[in-house]
Order: C-alpha cells, then structure tokens, then sequence
C-alpha cells in the first residue's frame, strides 16, 4: 500500500519561470484555480477561494511549509477537503512538496504528496509481507498502479 | 450547483479518516496483517505472542471494528474476529482520486509555463 503520491512533469520552460508560477500567488491561482488573499509566507495560513467551475462556493487553505528558491516548495493542507460541513482540522494534514530541476530542455518538476496517513510506509509494507494472502497481492496491485501513474 | 449534486460530490471526496486513524498504531497494524490472511482469528490466538493483555487487544480490536476493517463474528461461545478488505479499497480510491486531480492541476500548470 502506498501512502505517498509522486508525479514527474517535463515543463518547456527555464526554473525561474516554473518557480514564479509555483510561488507567486497570483500566477499559483491561475493553474491551480484558487483565489488567494495574499502572498505566500512560510509558516503562514495561505487563504483563498476556489475558483475550479462547480466548486466556487469552496475555500481554499494551506499552511505554506518551506521556499527554498527555484527548488523547493512545500505547504501542507487536507487534501481536496470540500465538505463545508465537515471539520478538517482533527486530521492529519497531508505534505505537498514541489522539486524543481534544471534540464536540457526546461525543468523537472517533482512532486509528492505524503503523510496520508500516520504510518511510515516502509513499516506497513513490512507488515502485510508477513502474509500471503490476497491483501499482499492487492497491495502489490496498488503499488503498481500508484507507480504507472507517477 | 444543487444541494445534492453538491454533497454528492463531497461524498466522493470524504477522506475516509476513521480508516486512516484506525491504522496508524503498530498494535492495531499488527492484527490487521494477522487477519489480513483471510482466517478468523480468536482474541486468544491474537494475544498469543505479544506482551498485551487480552483487554489490551480486545480495545484495539474494537477500533479496528468501529472503522470497519475487522468485525466480530460469534461461533459458540468464542467470539472470532474477521477482516474486512472493504475500508481499504475505500482508502486506495481515495488516494486514486487525490492522484487524478494532481495530473488535471499538473497539465494545467504545463499550459501555463509553456504557452
């Protein structure tokens, strides 16, 4: 079982560029379709509304973690957490981290999101090998799954 | 957007937490890779072996029930407890979703730097 997602981009265009649409709030809001109050500040509330069609009437929030210029953005939030009924704040937030590289051609851009739950993964993939039975394999299919998608 | 149509897409979104809770102790990780075999196990059989005490075990197990990823079954007088794969399907669709929604904000960040 995987608790952490990883995605590998290839982006035509140099770091500073992918840098400034990762941090500016304003450049962030634009692809990322969130309405932002203000700048990004580590260790602060980033606040905004999301502007994505059939989800206007949602707010946005991030606590802005690490910015490590041209190469390394990291917030933490509730992932996709849409339910304006429901309280977030008891769970565990999820850690999106942005890498950036330079390349040949442009910028690789890495990103991972972990910490879906409390469990260091490499602790539960060793206790679901302690069996052979069908969970093992599913968490093989998973696996695999999760790794072509990256 | 219509109520309805609005929780229902919250309710595809609803982070299954009761699960993720449930699975973030070793003691409690420890008996779902035990059930997780397909056997019914007994709370005897799964204090064999650890330094707990059945009520120990008897209380982790009843988290591992609330989250429905184990449940109690009764055959005479003993009381066997059973896993249940259906909340973890619920976490990996969960995960599935989170990743698909990075690949639509991904390729939009892409047209953006690019164009």
């Amino acid at each position: 079982m995987n608790d952490r997602i990883e995605k590998r981009i290839e982006l035509k265009a140099p770091v500073s560029r992918v840098w400034r649409a990762l941090t500016d709030h304003r450049e962030f809001g634009e692809w990322f379709r969130v309405r932002l109050e203000g700048p990004f500040v580590p260790g602060q509330v980033a606040r905004g509304q999301i502007t994505h069609p059939g989800y206007e009437h949602l707010k946005w929030e991030a606590v802005v973690q690490k910015i490590e210029p041209e190469r390394l953005f990291s917030f933490t939030w509730h992932p996709y957490a849409i339910d304006p009924k429901m309280d977030y704040s008891q769970e565990t937030p999820t850690l999106v981290e942005f890498r950036l590289e330079k390349t040949p051609t442009g910028t690789l851009l890495v990103l991972t999101e972990s910490g879906f739950d409390k469990i260091p993964s490499n602790r539960r993939l060793e206790a679901f090998r302690m069996n052979d039975g069908g969970w093992a394999a599913q968490m093989k299919n998973i696996e695999s799954h999760v790794a072509q998608k990256a | 957007m219509s109520r309805r149509k609005r929780s229902a897409i919250a309710a595809r979104w609803q982070a299954p937490a009761p699960v993720f809770a449930a699975l973030g102790d070793e003691t409690r990780l420890s008996l779902v890779a035990k059930l997780c075999a397909g056997q019914p196990r007994s709370i005897s059989q799964l204090t064999a072996g650890t330094r707990l005490t059945r009520q120990a075990i008897t209380k982790h197990l009843r988290v591992l029930e609330s989250a429905g990823i184990v449940h109690g079954v009764r055959t005479g007088r003993e009381s066997l407890f059973e896993f249940d794969p259906q909340p973890m399907e619920q976490i990996k669709n969960y995960i599935d979703l989170v990743s698909e929604q990075w690949d639509q904000t991904l390729s939009r960040l892409k047209l953006f730097v690019e164009r």
